[in-house]
């Protein structure tokens, strides 16, 4: 995951275009033009116009039927429910692990930064399947869980927990080269001009790492929203109480009932595009913040 | 208010950046902290403000022991190199910054930081950029709403880390008499870091001279100027050439050459450094009896003076400085063998010198 913004600016590729000395033939040009763009439509583009005309087949009526359908509505209130935990976790856990990471010299340090990646590396079922066995009824704690009457696996907080695995890092990878690029002066300039611990976060830290930590959790919030191999081990797929929003279109699908799996597909792809259009405000006032 | 500093050693795992230094600064003075990077300055000055621990030794701050004080009580204005401003604030915020952060109790009302705050940039000059963001503003702009931030608190002591270094050479002059002007107002007790030793001699009421963690000399910049203590005192404080020799009891031997000194303290023979100023030597014609063999490399004639530079024999470079009349007296040329005879040397005996010194002192010489 790259944790930089693209930069769109013309001034470099024209510059280096417009002079013959570093111009490449024309040839090369379209060749790789061509490619990317046929990558794209074929792998990425084709596929979103399938999901919506699929959805969309069977007219409006049943597209609309495949929400409002009891199932529909209560995977996306588990989907939404777990996101509305996980992120705003993630997002305390993020900032502090980036806190501790660059302003603080501590033991193990690198093994904080190299575990963070660990979710990125590892395969989500894997995941599932850990959380399984320490929290199932014949895992670790599972006797005392059972004991207790507390259920982990097959229920909300055993899909929080997957959730929270798979998008650990996000929030955490993106504010650590942002807060190592700012370095501490501006937090010694707070202090020495009498500001507490808080005041400084809350007045000088915070302000200059908003937009960064934003990016972070749009990209949490849709990696929480969409993830589907961790949370369809430890869910149990029971309808209407463990399903998710892409467990759903799984069963949809399953039970050839493509229209309906379709509409809530899209529903999903319509989330990754908000996000996308999200995403590529907050990297344009990011650089127009360090443009600036 | 004063500043004692008592003992202050700092180890940075195998270098010692402040090797048991005492310091006193009396109140109302402005002192610069003055050597060449990595002599330990910014660390002092940073232990004094709270941001950096010391291993060892105590920070007296108006008599009070400072040592283990927080930062944010110590009531010490910073201005560091950078300025670090903070850059999503307008101006103004950034200097009503240190009264907002009061706690309720002492914190005045925002119509008295509005008027705390313009009269504070009206006393920088720059009232009229309080709705802008630092970005907007140049570098010497940004310093003096750093200083002006600094002081809203009405801090007790003034510390600022080399606070010209970032800036060109004209706004850096413009700067350097500005805060001359404006300590003579506010006479707080200040303390600045820098590396450049015209600024020290020119702002500052009494200069520190720091090399490798220890202090070389402590004195008004005349003092310091004129009396060296130290050969590294010497070699720092403007260009100087330096021979290597033996003092015998009248005179200076180096190598086959003898030169005249007039340093009655030298009985009998000894090793030493002879240091004397580019305009404290002559430059004569090579059969001359006394006087140390060179051979002219170029020759500067702008300016009020002339600089010649000249190769010695066995690889070392001697300057000299000449005014336009002895110029004229005085046919140079580029490759002309000539000798040069001081007016004055002050002499410091070689073996007070550790190894590493001698080693700098032949590095500043090439």
């Amino acid at each position: 995951m790259s944790t930089l913004a693209i930069q769109t600016h013309p001034s470099q590729t024209t510059r280096f275009e417009k002079n013959a000395a570093t111009r490449e033939p024309n040839w090369v040009k379209y060749l790789l033009l061509g490619i990317s763009l046929s990558f794209f439509a074929l792998f990425l583009l084709l596929p979103l116009i399938a999901v919506f005309t699929e959805a969309l087949r069977k007219g409006l009526e049943t597209y609309w039927l495949a929400f409002t359908d009891a199932d529909a509505l209560s995977a996306i209130a588990l989907t939404l429910t777990a996101a509305l935990i996980s992120v705003p976790l993630n997002l305390v856990f993020g900032v502090a692990a980036a806190w501790a990471i660059t302003k603080f010299e501590f033991r193990g340090k690198q093994i904080l930064i190299t575990f963070i990646d660990l979710p990125f590396s590892i395969s989500p079922v894997i995941v599932g399947l850990s959380l399984v066995l320490v929290f199932g009824v014949h895992g670790w704690f599972g006797e005392w869980l059972v004991a207790n009457d507390v259920k982990v696996i097959f229920a909300l907080p055993g899909i929080v927990l997957a959730t929270i695995f798979v998008t650990f890092p996000f929030v955490a990878r993106e504010l650590i080269p942002l807060m190592q690029a700012q370095g501490k002066e501006e937090e010694e300039a707070a202090i020495v001009l009498g500001a507490k611990g808080w005041q400084t976060f809350w007045y000088v830290t915070l302000p200059n790492i908003k937009w960064g930590l934003l990016y972070g959790v749009i990209l949490c919030n849709a990696r929480a929203m969409g993830e589907f191999g961790a949370v369809s081990v430890v869910s149990g797929h029971i309808r209407g109480e463990t399903n998710t929003l892409p467990l759903h279109v799984e069963i949809l699908y399953n039970e050839y009932n493509f229209s309906a799996a379709f509409a809530v597909a899209s529903l999903l792809a319509l989330l990754a595009l908000l996000t996308l259009v999200i995403k590529s405000y907050v990297e344009h006032k990011i650089s127009k913040r360090t443009n600036g | 208010m004063s500043i004692n500093v008592k003992n202050i050693h700092k180890q940075f795992g195998e270098f010692t950046a402040l090797d048991d230094i005492s310091l006193d600064f009396p109140s109302g003075e402005l002192v610069a902290l003055l050597g060449p990077s990595g002599c330990g300055k910014t660390t002092l000055l940073r232990i004094i403000a709270g941001l950096e621990q010391a291993d060892q030794g105590d920070i007296i701050l108006d008599g009070e022991n400072a040592s283990n004080t927080h930062v944010r009580d110590r009531q010490v204005g910073f201005v560091f190199q950078h300025y670090a401003l903070f850059k999503h604030m307008t101006i103004f915020d950034n200097v009503a910054f240190g009264l907002r952060m009061k706690p309720k109790a002492q914190r005045p009302s925002e119509s008295k930081i509005r008027e705390k705050v313009f009269s504070l940039l009206q006393l920088v000059q720059l009232d009229w950029l309080a709705d802008r963001f630092p970005a907007q503003l140049s570098g010497g702009q940004r310093q003096r709403i750093a200083l002006a931030r600094a002081l809203a608190v009405e801090p007790r002591v003034l510390l600022l880390d080399e606070p010209f270094g970032a800036l060109d050479a004209k706004v850096r002059k413009e700067l350097r008499r500005w805060l001359r002007k404006l300590h003579d107002e506010l006479h707080i007790t200040s303390i600045f870091v820098t590396h450049d030793q015209e600024e020290a001699l020119e702002v500052a009421d009494r200069v520190v001279l720091m090399d490798h963690g220890k202090v070389e000399q402590v004195g008004t910049p005349e003092a310091v100027y004129n009396h060296p203590q130290t050969p590294f005192v010497y070699s720092f404080l403007g260009s100087v050439n330096v021979f290597h020799g033996r003092a015998e009891q009248e005179h200076l031997q180096v190598g086959n050459e003898q030169l005249r000194h007039h340093n009655d303290s030298y009985g009998h023979s000894k090793d030493v450094f002879a240091f004397a100023r580019p305009h404290e030597i002559k430059i004569v014609d090579n059969n001359h009896h006394e006087g140390v063999s060179a051979r002219i490399s170029r020759v500067l004639s702008f300016g009020i003076e002339t600089k010649v530079e000249l190769d010695g024999l066995n690889g070392t470079h001697y300057e000299v400085h000449l005014s336009q009349q002895q110029r004229q007296a005085q046919s140079l040329y580029i490759g002309q063998e000539v000798k040069l005879v001081p007016s004055a040397l002050a002499l410091f005996p070689r073996e007070l010198e550790t190894s590493a010194q001698a080693q700098r002192l032949s590095e500043q010489q090439g």
